[in-house]
């Protein structure tokens, strides 16, 4: 499998601003799950069943450990999740965004508490984008888990603000001592991490990496719509930090992890989908009223068979997206990506919202896991950029200007 | 996969030097390349085909366009090559195949598909067009409709009814009608547009030779189910590059006349064009599907996919034409030679998506399928099982 590389794309279509939108994609992306890909979902789904049953997925939100750090370190370390972007000379697996999609999918099904999306795929494609391998060989293995601290609504773009402020080294420093102070809210996947990659706004933009289990940093959890992701706070005070990339590589690293992260969560959103339509499905199938299975009635069937429609759809708009990923960053990734999270994320809200409403009563009980669908639904909606947000970008990638300004 | 191409691609450069497209006549042109297995691939030898996948067709055709070879005018022959040669292929008998599947794939005789009554659309089980036998031929009374080519047509792919004392699903038979006879006639069936794509076919005393029957006496049901499988795939799941559909014309406007945009009106092309892109993706997810010989379910999504679609936004288009969206191009009576969804004028396109969901099965339909046949949700309970002499009609 080829590493993943940052930047290029080979045989990207010409397809920018100002370029008509109908310029074809200049290869064939492959639509289908590949055998290595369908074998590592039976891996990911056996070991969620077993390890991540929705019970025990609602209990966890009510403790004080919202993230389940035995599965994330049986997930990364056992089946070699974490690792699966890195590539095989800095101990990673050397896949690709293709199966990195796959386990989101399995992910998404389960809603499990890990943070492979803000670590595996987002603070991953940073640290790949900046060429470092430091930190990547300790991801890989799982020994270390890190995060990208961008607020989870933040939507793909190159230069996303932030009020960390940044002390260069002082005389009696270490050579790559520069010291964090800031506050930066809204984190996902950042509750379990070892090590914050924080992009800092000033002059060049850069990208330092900090230890939690330095002096000066702080973490409080955030009361989440989405519980099974459980957002936080990250209080840096005079945080020691190493620069791992500045300038335009910085920049185009958080552009890329940022389009990585969308692309992801949008197979994220298709798993959603699918598990709230296949409950929903064999719930309909048992449930009784009026003396037969409330799934004969055709008010249901036709509302789950254009959910199904919805999914086929999503599936689609999703693995065009992991395929152009794992090509590489250029201007029909950006599409792709952009597509995908458009669809993904209407599909993914439909469904649970069909799930609640086709559950009755039961649905909209605590004690049922629709709500944990819906949650995470709706949050994985507006997370790395809404639906709306990724379609108005279109306008551009498929040369549908809007409106004159004024 | 790449050493059967390069086979293919050797064989046609031989057939091309055999066989000269700029001298060789157009009809022995084509027939030649029927009998050299170049028509399609994925047929099985002797009937124009070498039993290869069929995701290599598109290297013979590529070949034989860029040689500007003359083509047997599939848009002539929809419903043939469409869903009359995968039914022949699939129940013919082998006298029929070798005597129907090449005329058909040259274009020499186009088909056409006898299936919907007045009183039989959705519930097509429920046709009352009777076919009575004497001996070695049948005798057919009845009347069809919405008969696309059936003016044009040499044979028609005809469902009837052969035993009204058995619940309806089992007493239908499947022929192939000789339409060029007496107790044959076809009128224009005129539609919203103002055209007439279809006709009604008006069938009195026509005669049809048993060796003309398609699978066994009682068996029409299975082999009608075929047809209309292959019909929802050409309906919707036909292969289309960016832009290739209704969005077409919608965003080319849309760049043309920047005088139009509206914040709301931009909301909507934005929405059009995403879900006409992922339709356009998902087709191509499903032709690898089948390439890949996993042919799954989707093929009805994509065709209520597609309808809804060209609906809303042709709709759009029509908005978007302000007052020239009250115009329409020309309301005269015609006759096209095959269905046009994409083409004329907003308006028309308007007018001619709204039987997108309606032909080839209605959505309320398919829906029905999607969710019994791919859901596995609980049939409708039935009041219609009865034999079909008794049923309320």
């Amino acid at each position: 499998m080829s590493e993943t590389t940052v930047g290029t794309q080979a045989g990207s279509a010409p397809l920018g601003p100002g370029v008509s939108g109908q310029a074809q994609p200049a290869r064939t992306a492959n639509l289908l799950y590949t055998e290595t890909e369908t074998e590592l979902r039976a891996a990911v789904r056996g070991l969620l069943a077993d390890k991540a049953p929705w019970r025990d997925v609602l209990a966890r939100t009510e403790t004080g450990q919202t993230y389940d750090g035995g599965l994330w370190h049986t997930l990364a370390a056992e089946v070699g999740c974490a690792g699966l972007l890195i590539p095989e000379t800095l101990g990673g697996a050397g896949a690709s965004y293709r199966e990195a999609a796959v386990v989101a999918e399995e992910l998404g099904r389960a809603v499990a508490q890990v943070p492979f999306l803000g670590s595996a795929v987002i603070a991953t494609t940073a640290l790949l984008a900046a060429g470092d391998t430091e930190l990547l060989p300790q991801l890989a293995s799982g020994a270390l888990t890190a995060s990208l601290t961008l607020p989870f609504a933040v939507g793909p773009r190159t230069r996303p603000e932030t009020s960390v402020r940044l002390d260069a080294p002082q005389r009696g420093d270490g050579p790559g001592d520069y010291r964090l102070t800031g506050t930066i809210t809204g984190l996902a996947d950042a509750l379990p991490a070892d090590v914050l990659l924080v992009p800092v706004d000033s002059v060049p933009y850069g990208i330092y990496a900090a230890r939690v289990s330095d002096p000066g940093v702080g973490k409080r959890p955030l009361v989440s719509l989405d519980m099974t992701r459980q957002l936080c706070e990250v209080r840096l005070e005079q945080v020691a930090a190493r620069r791992i990339a500045a300038g335009p590589t910085a920049e185009q690293a958080i552009a890329a992890a940022l389009l990585a992260g969308a692309g992801v969560v949008a197979s994220e959103q298709l798993g959603v989908a699918e598990q709230c339509l296949d409950t929903t499905v064999a719930y309909v199938k048992e449930r009784r009223q009026f003396a037969r299975p409330v799934g004969g009635f055709q008010a249901i069937k036709h509302r789950l068979a254009d959910l199904w429609v919805s999914v086929t759809q999503a599936r689609a708009a999703a693995r065009y997206a992991a395929d152009w990923l794992a090509a590489g960053f250029g201007p029909e990734t950006t599409l792709a990506v952009a597509l995908a999270k458009a669809v993904c994320s209407d599909t993914a809200l439909k469904a649970a919202q069909e799930m609640i409403q086709l559950h009755g009563g039961i649905g909209f009980t605590w004690e049922h896991p629709a709500h944990l669908y819906l949650k995470r639904a709706k949050a994985d909606s507006i997370a790395l950029g809404t639906a709306d947000a990724h379609r108005a970008s279109l306008d551009v990638l498929a040369n549908l200007p809007g409106p004159a300004a004024g | 996969m790449l050493d059967e191409a390069d086979t293919l691609r050797s064989q046609v450069a031989a057939f091309l030097a055999a066989h000269d497209p700029a001298t060789t006549e157009r009809l022995e042109f084509l027939r030649a390349r029927f009998d050299a297995g170049l028509a399609w691939v994925h047929y099985p030898a002797g009937l124009g085909g070498q039993g290869l996948p069929r995701s290599l067709q598109p290297v013979v055709d590529r070949e034989f366009a860029a040689a500007e070879a003359p083509t047997n005018h599939p848009e002539r022959n929809g419903i043939g090559l469409g869903m009359a040669a995968p039914t022949i292929l699939a129940h013919g008998t082998p006298e029929q195949k070798e005597r129907w599947l090449r005329p058909l794939w040259t274009g020499e005789e186009i088909w056409c598909q006898l299936f919907s009554e007045p009183g039989a659309g959705s519930d097509l089980a429920g046709l009352a067009t009777r076919a009575v036998r004497d001996g070695d031929t049948w005798t057919a009374n009845g009347q069809k409709v919405w008969t696309s080519s059936a003016h044009m047509a040499r044979r028609g792919l005809l469902v009837a009814r052969t035993d009204p004392d058995v619940p309806k699903h089992q007493g239908l038979t499947y022929f192939a009608l000789d339409m060029k006879q007496p107790g044959v006639e076809v009128r224009p069936l005129r539609q919203i547009t103002g055209e007439a794509e279809f006709n009604e076919v008006f069938i009195t005393d026509a005669k049809i030779a048993d060796a003309d029957r398609i699978g066994e006496v009682g068996q029409g049901w299975t082999v009608s189910m075929s047809t209309l499988m292959n019909e929802r795939v050409s309906i919707g799941g036909g292969a289309m590059p960016r832009e290739g559909g209704m969005i077409a014309s919608a965003a080319r406007t849309w760049r043309e006349h920047p005088e139009v945009r509206t914040p709301g009106l931009h909301d909507r092309i934005l929405r059009l064009w995403a879900d006409a892109e992922v339709a356009r993706i998902a087709g191509s997810r499903l032709r690898q599907q089948l390439a890949a010989g996993e042919p799954g379910p989707e093929g009805s999504a994509a065709k209520l996919v597609f309808a809804r679609l060209n609906q809303e936004i042709s709709e759009f288009e029509v908005e978007l034409a302000g007052g020239d969206g009250l115009l329409y191009d020309d309301w005269t009576m015609r006759r096209p030679q095959g269905a046009n969804f994409f083409g004329r004028n907003p308006g028309f396109r308007f007018l001619r998506a709204k039987g997108n969901s309606i032909e080839g099965g209605t959505s309320e339909i398919l829906r029905n399928v999607v969710a019994e046949r791919v859901l596995g949700l609980p049939k409708e309970a039935r009041v219609d099982t009865g034999p079909w002499k008794d049923l309320p009609r």
